[in-house]
This record gives structure tokens, C-alpha cells and sequence, in this order.
């Protein structure tokens, strides 16, 4: 079947492949972002600033540097200075960790900010440990603290993973500029936003749900 | 004795909080310090339980040396000796600080397990007879958001009794409350003093003081200005800074 000349049943089939090259960034990213995030906001947090402010510079170089570049950067940089590279879809991945662990580290920062420090002083003098408190009291508070945010980013996660074709890598919106330019048509892109919006719908959903379960106290 | 402390002092800044403090409190005994606000008194408390580290003086906790002044320096114990000067110690928070992500049952229950390392079906037990001697056995499964303050404050105090201290504190426990529900808490506090548990308590409820108190101690811009049984110091205070603290309060 033929829409504006574009063979859909051939454009879906691809659209699809890519799909999983999508999500298998989209997961990956979040994986590995997502402790790596915990671990910049604890550095971020620390009182020793040798710690705390080559965080911070880190964090301003990838959150006021684009995506697009960084990707570039994982991608050729290495082969430029060391002379051998990551490959396209590692370079991808490292750029998109390192990229959304810097957000992630400022959003958690924030959700281990709102606890009221009388909670680590009541964990203190009942006799928890730094760890325990962390791990049973703070913790459980800042993930209900940190979902909407948390929520957000990964909505836009879905949608920068079309950043990803900077480097080739075959994604959706890869697919759908190949196919536009094929066959002339901006069916194709029309395509790849339905994709983009069925998996944001999936994600929006999926933190509704969390946000609901994690309804039981209020603080 | 169960508390000695002598000479404690404790800065902020450069402003002294704490001049020169000391306290003895005994087995079975109930202090009620009494002042105005910024006299220092929760800081006391707070030096007392380790949320705060003072500049000098010694503290001795239950036979225990909790810190030491040496050439002019506050030297801390070792910390585990600190972490069992710790248990040895609860505190009652002003605006109660309970666990808002756990159930009433898990706010009394978890630190007994995890920190004392005690059986969950003991910690249990023990947790639904505080409940029941707070009259609040049927809100074991609450969140302490479903509560009143009155009833998140004597959680709270479960939450302390869970681990046997020797000696318990309390920080104005009721001063976030209104009238009614103060009258839940200090009657939770009258108990616990009938039982010969021994509390020093922050207050500014003068009657209550008045009645509960083996001894009162005035506080004053971080000095001890008058200390003594109560009626001494609400019957016949000869002491100036006294009688103009307690004209403002009508009620005694």
C-alpha cells in the first residue's frame, strides 16, 4: 500500500527496526544515567570542594553545550586524539549517559535539598547510621521528590534520541528523513512523530502510575 | 547519676549560646528547663543528644564520657562509644519528625530492627504495647499524614520508648500544638514520669512544669540564672530575672 507514493507497509517495517534501536538507547541511557545521576548529585553535595566544583563544571559543560555537538564530540573526538574511536552506537550511548546524568544529578540534588533536615536528625538520634539513613529514611523521600522531574526528562529523552542521527545512527527519525528525501513526501516525518508521541503516551502513562502508587504519605 | 554535665559551652558564629552550662540530672528524675525564647535551652538538648557538637566542657551520659574539654579543646569519645552514649538517650522533637514514608507500626518497629538488631516479631510486640499505652492501637496501619499532630507527637514518643532509653528528652513537645492536644501530650508525659522514667524537658507550659517537675531549671541568655524544686522557684523566687520571666505567664 502506497500513501503520497510511500510504500507505508515497507516504511513501517523499517520504522519499527528503528524503533528498537530507539528504545534500546532510550533504556540504556536511563540505566546507566539514572546512578550515575545519584552519584553527581552526592558529589555536587560534598563539602570538600575539590569534589563539588569539578562536578559543577562538568555539569555546566553538559547541560550548556548541545546534545548534537557532545555526540559529535564521543563520536570523532577520540579517534582525532587517540587515534582509534568508541563506534557509532557506543559513542551515542556514552554521550547520551553523560548528558542526562548531569540533568539527572541536578534534579536529585534538588529532591535530597527538600528534606527537612529534621528527618536525618530524628534517623541520627534513634541511632542509624550516615548509610542507613540515607538508604531508609532519605532515599525512599527524594524518589517521590524527584518523579514528575524525573518524568519529564525521560519524555524528552524519547525525543532527543532523534539527535542520534547526527552520528548515523539508524533511528526513527533517520528512517523518516531517508524515506522523505526517497520518495518526496513529508509523510514519512508525519510517521515518526506518531512513533515519538505512542512511546511518550506509554511513558507519560507509566509515571501516572508511579506517582499514584507512591500516593500513600504525604509529607 | 545518669547525666553530668559540666561547664558546657557552645558558640555559634561568635555569638555564645551556650556560656557555661551545667546540669546533673539523676535516676527517676524529672528536670523541666523553663526561659525565653533563644536562651538556649534547645541547644542543650541538642548538645546533649550529639545533634550538636559543644566548644568545650564534659559530658558524661550513663557512666559513659561522651566528650571532654583537653588544653581548651572539646575532644569527642570514639564513635562507638558515641553510638551507644546514643541509645542511651531519646529525643522528642518539637514538630515531631516522624518517618512520613512509613506506616505508624514501621516508625516504631524499624529502628528496634535495623539499629538494635532486635527479632521483628519482638520489635512488634513491643511496638503494639506503646501503641496500646498511647491509646492508639487501632492506628498501627497510618500514615503519620492521617494523624493529628497530638497523635503524630505521641508516636513519636513510642518511637523513642521503642529503645529503652535510659533517659529521654523532650524539645518543647508540644508547642506546635493547640490547647486540646496539648493536653493528650502531657498527660503521656505525667505517665511516663509516674513510671520514674527520667525526662528533661524543654517547656514553655509553666503549669504543666509546675506540677510535673522534680526540679526546674531558668535559663537565660545561655546561662543557668536559678534552679530549684518548683516550688521554689514559682512560689518564692527571690531572684529578679525570674519573677519578670514568670509575671508573663498568668496561668500560675
Amino acid at each position: 500500500m502506497r500513501i503520497d507514493n510511500v510504500p507505508i507497509d515497507l516504511l513501517l517495517k523499517n520504522m519499527l527496526s528503528a524503533t528498537g534501536t530507539v528504545l534500546l538507547i532510550f533504556f540504556l541511557t536511563a540505566i546507566l544515567s539514572i546512578p550515575l545521576g545519584f552519584v553527581v548529585a552526592l558529589a555536587r553535595r560534598s563539602r570538600f570542594k575539590i569534589i563539588s566544583i569539578p562536578t559543577r563544571i562538568y555539569q555546566l559543560i553538559f547541560r550548556g553545550t548541545p546534545l548534537m555537538l557532545q555526540l559529535f564530540f564521543f563520536m570523532y573526538g577520540p579517534f582525532y586524539i587517540f587515534g582509534i574511536g568508541f563506534g557509532r552506537f557506543n559513542a551515542c550511548i556514552i554521550a547520551f549517559v553523560i548528558n542526562y546524568a548531569a540533568y539527572f544529578g541536578e534534579i536529585f540534588r534538588g529532591g535530597i535539598a527538600a528534606i527537612p533536615k529534621g528527618q536525618y536528625e530524628a534517623a541520627k538520634v534513634l541511632g542509624y547510621s550516615k548509610f542507613q539513613t540515607f538508604m531508609r529514611i532519605i532515599l525512599p523521600q527524594v524518589v517521590k521528590h524527584v518523579m514528575p522531574a524525573t518524568g519529564n526528562e525521560f519524555m524528552t529523552l524519547v525525543k532527543d534520541t532523534s539527535l542520534a542521527q547526527v552520528i548515523s545512527v539508524a533511528e526513527i527519525y533517520n528512517v523518516a528523513t531517508n524515506a522523505g528525501a526517497r520518495y518526496f513526501s513529508t509523510v514519512p516525518l508525519i510517521v515518526a512523530g506518531i512513533f515519538y508521541l505512542v512511546m511518550n503516551t506509554v511513558v507519560e502513562m507509566a509515571f501516572k502510575l508511579i506517582e499514584k502508587k507512591l500516593d500513600y504519605y504525604r509529607t | 547519676m545518669l547525666l553530668l554535665a559540666e561547664n558546657i559551652q557552645k558558640r555559634f558564629d561568635s555569638e555564645n549560646v551556650l556560656e557555661d552550662i551545667s546540669l546533673e540530672v539523676n535516676e527517676g528524675e524529672v528536670v523541666v528547663i523553663i526561659g525565653p525564647s533563644g536562651s538556649g535551652k534547645s541547644t542543650l538538648l541538642r548538645c546533649l543528644t550529639q545533634l550538636e557538637q559543644v566548644n568545650s566542657g564534659r559530658i558524661e551520659i550513663n557512666g559513659k564520657l561522651m566528650v571532654d574539654t583537653v588544653d581548651g579543646r572539646a575532644v569527642y569519645a570514639d564513635s562507638k562509644t558515641l553510638h551507644e552514649i546514643l541509645l542511651d538517650v531519646g529525643l522528642v522533637f518539637q514538630n515531631f519528625n516522624l518517618f512520613p514514608h512509613y506506616s505508624v507500626m514501621k516508625n516504631i518497629v524499624d529502628a528496634q530492627v535495623n539499629v538494635l538488631k532486635r527479632d521483628k516479631e519482638e520489635a512488634r510486640t513491643i511496638a503494639m504495647e506503646l501503641l496500646k499505652k498511647m491509646n492508639l492501637s487501632d492506628r498501627g496501619d497510618a500514615y503519620p499524614c492521617e494523624l493529628s499532630g497530638g497523635q503524630q507527637q505521641r508516636i513519636a514518643i513510642s518511637r523513642a520508648l521503642a529503645l529503652n532509653p535510659k533517659i529521654l528528652f523532650f524539645d518543647e513537645p508540644t508547642s506546635a500544638l493547640d490547647p486540646e492536644l496539648t493536653g493528650e501530650i502531657l498527660k503521656v508525659i505525667r505517665n511516663l514520669a509516674n513510671e520514674n522514667m527520667t525526662m528533661v524537658i524543654v517547656t514553655h507550659e509553666m503549669a504543666f512544669a509546675k506540677e510535673v517537675a522534680d526540679r526546674v531549671i531558668f535559663m537565660d541568655n545561655g546561662l543557668v540564672v536559678e534552679q530549684g524544686t518548683p516550688e521554689e522557684l514559682f512560689g518564692n523566687t527571690v531572684n529578679q530575672r525570674t519573677k519578670e520571666f514568670l509575671q508573663r505567664y498568668s496561668d500560675i
